[in-house]
């Protein structure tokens, strides 16, 4: 099963490697007969926006979840910072410094937009029931830290005027935002992001897209899932194509489009 | 002299009834109102503390008509009956614990099976290992604290001071707790246990933590129960308790706290008032005109004269009250309809 143990598949087998912030290594992810991953490799550098593209069925949102901890990989590696972070739950995943959203967002529609991105905080004294009983002064002091975050993220997302209001109440596009929100109080090493602006309209779209390149820009690392041709060539440094569960092609947008294979996956063999 | 008559003693007694059911309603209100946990065996929890409060304060049981229990504290009153409440809480925490253990993981209404049916089991232990509990015939020499200085009136009264106070220091307990980014927590695992997952928080841990709470205070309830009434018998813990605790948490209105209170006194207060349905009944008959005598026992007969019926009534009552408030105010007295509009609901 685990067939793909080198990583010298020809996408990542350059010197620049040993800086890749994540390393899919191999990765194989079997359902019953299917093989919805079928040995992925590639490597997300520190700081930069790769995509991962590919048609419907590709295995992309499979692969996502084999990376942050839902399902166990039945081969290869995944690393973080050159660490193997496959086989550990989502919520060590997570606390390893991996934030990810989902294609139809899980918001906590019960509670409102404020609750939703200090519940991410990390380390907070008062989620300990004793903490909360016995030590009001901590509390208060990184209860004032964790809403100030809150208030310059929500800003940032341009969400504020929406802090008190319930997550329910929240549009598709405002509650794609709001996971974002969540993720950068997370504060992660990666950003996973599984279709960020599908279903999106369009005023929206593009300005989810800045506060990427934005983030980007302050030295972020993001991933993301996007069936969008054009957001995928305009915003990414990288590209990492998916067929049937394989690596098609990756590297630079502009080389990656004129790859005839892909063209082929996405055109369904169009002779030329 | 009898400081409280007829009508005062009835309200005491249903005063201090309403207090435990308070408690135990704020036990659940954690489990389901501000974590999601559809817990159905409550009452697991609520005997358990009563049990535990009888073992460490039962007298020997060569005193005691049949006893067969052969583990038993005689801690002294008044100083035994912090202990004994105390041992109540612990119990039934460490029940809490055990149950979530096995159970906790898994989600709605799978969790309501469990919960259950272990609570099932729970009853059967109770009833057959009589060493320990002493079976069917119960724990009846529990002793009242304080009970010996007062007349049974000034004990009356005195009790449910002490019970309201209990509540009073529960809910404020409570209040703090879910105000503090743990209830922050516990409201997250409840809407969407994937993303809480996703954003680094244990939540089988969480979950484990919020069924320990609220088992401790029903355990605690069920020790303010046992002393209350002077005995623990098995047939007090039976499933109607916790169909009538979730009575009163969705009346008052899940994940709120103040709504449990007032839920759990309004829906002992429906309870007891079963009683005067006869009383009632009579009442009308006797104002009406002659002509129109035949027209109660016509809608509903003459009332059947045997001992079950006010019992049973009393299963009609909280149906008929659980169906208005789902019908007519699904979020409760005191509930948000914005928070707990998805409650129970599975995650898609």
């Amino acid at each position: 099963m685990s067939s793909n143990q080198s990583p010298a598949d020809g996408n990542s087998g350059d010197a620049a490697a040993s800086a890749d912030l994540l390393e899919v290594d191999g990765v194989v992810k079997q359902f019953g007969g299917l093989v919805a991953v079928d040995g992925v490799s590639f490597g997300v550098e520190e700081a930069s926006i790769t995509g991962l593209i590919g048609p419907n069925g590709a295995g992309k949102s499979t692969l996502f979840n084999c990376i942050t901890g839902v399902y166990d990989v039945d081969g290869g590696a995944v690393r973080l910072d050159g660490e193997e972070i496959q086989g550990l739950s989502p919520t060590k995943v997570a606390r390893r410094g991996v934030g990810r959203t989902f294609q139809t967002p899980k918001t906590f529609r019960g509670m409102t937009v404020r609750e939703n991105m200090a519940f991410a905080a990390r380390h907070q004294t008062g989620e300990r029931a004793l903490g909360a009983l016995l030590r009001p002064g901590t509390i208060r002091e990184e209860e004032a830290d964790v809403q100030a975050r809150v208030d310059d993220t929500l800003e940032f997302l341009e969400l504020d005027h929406l802090a008190d209001d319930y997550a329910s109440g929240l549009s598709g596009g405002q509650r794609k935002l709001l996971e974002l929100g969540r993720v950068l109080m997370l504060d992660p090493e990666i950003i996973m992001l599984d279709e960020p602006v599908a279903g999106v309209n369009p005023s929206l779209t593009d300005d989810l897209l800045a506060r990427l390149r934005e983030l980007n820009d302050r030295g972020r690392t993001i991933l993301f899932i996007e069936h969008d041709m054009d957001v995928v060539m305009e915003n990414c440094d990288r590209v990492v194509v998916m067929h049937n569960g394989q690596t098609l092609a990756s590297g630079p947008p502009d080389i990656v489009q004129d790859d005839e294979r892909v063209v082929e996956a996405y055109l369904g063999g169009v002779d030329r | 002299m009898a400081l409280l008559t007829g009508w005062a003693s009835f309200l005491v007694a249903v005063a201090t009834i309403g207090c435990i059911y308070g408690l135990l309603t704020l036990g659940l209100n954690v489990h389901y109102g501000y974590t999601g946990l559809l817990n159905f065996g409550h009452v697991a929890f609520f005997a358990a503390g009563a049990y535990a409060s009888a073992i460490v304060t039962m007298p020997p049981p060569s005193t005691v008509t049949n006893a067969s229990y052969e583990l038993w504290l005689n801690l002294p009153m008044p100083l035994g009956f912090p202990v004994s409440l105390a041992a109540a809480a612990l119990v039934g925490g460490v029940l809490a614990f055990l149950i979530g253990l096995t159970s906790v993981r898994l989600g709605t209404h799978y969790l309501a099976i469990a919960t259950f049916a272990l609570a099932g089991v729970f009853s059967d232990v109770l009833v057959n290992e009589a060493w320990l509990t002493n079976g069917s015939f119960g724990m009846n020499s529990v002793p009242k604290p304080g009970r010996a200085g007062l007349t049974a009136d000034e004990w009356q009264l005195a009790y449910l001071a002490f019970a309201a106070l209990s509540l009073l220091v529960t809910y404020l307990v409570l209040e703090r707790l879910v105000n503090a980014p743990f209830g922050r927590l516990l409201k997250g695992v409840r809407e969407s246990e994937a993303a809480a997952k996703t954003l680094g928080k244990d939540t089988n841990a969480v979950k484990l933590k919020s069924f320990v709470i609220g088992g401790m205070i029903a355990g605690f309830a069920g020790g303010v129960y046992a002393h209350y009434l002077g005995s623990v018998v098995t047939a007090q813990f039976v499933p109607h308790v916790t169909f009538t605790v979730y009575a009163a948490m969705l009346l008052g209105g899940a994940a709120s706290n103040t709504g449990a209170v007032v839920g759990a006194f309004l829906v002992v207060a429906f309870e007891e008032s079963t009683r005067f349905i006869t009383t009632l009944y009579n009442w009308i008959q006797s104002t009406l005109p002659d002509a129109l005598s035949g027209v109660l026992p016509a809608l509903f007969g003459p009332l059947p004269n045997n001992p079950s019926f006010i019992p049973s009534m009393r299963f009609v009552v909280i149906g008929v009250l659980f169906v208005l408030v789902i019908r007519y105010r699904p979020e409760g007295l005191f509930g948000d309809p914005a928070e707990i509009q998805a409650l129970g609901e599975e995650e898609d």
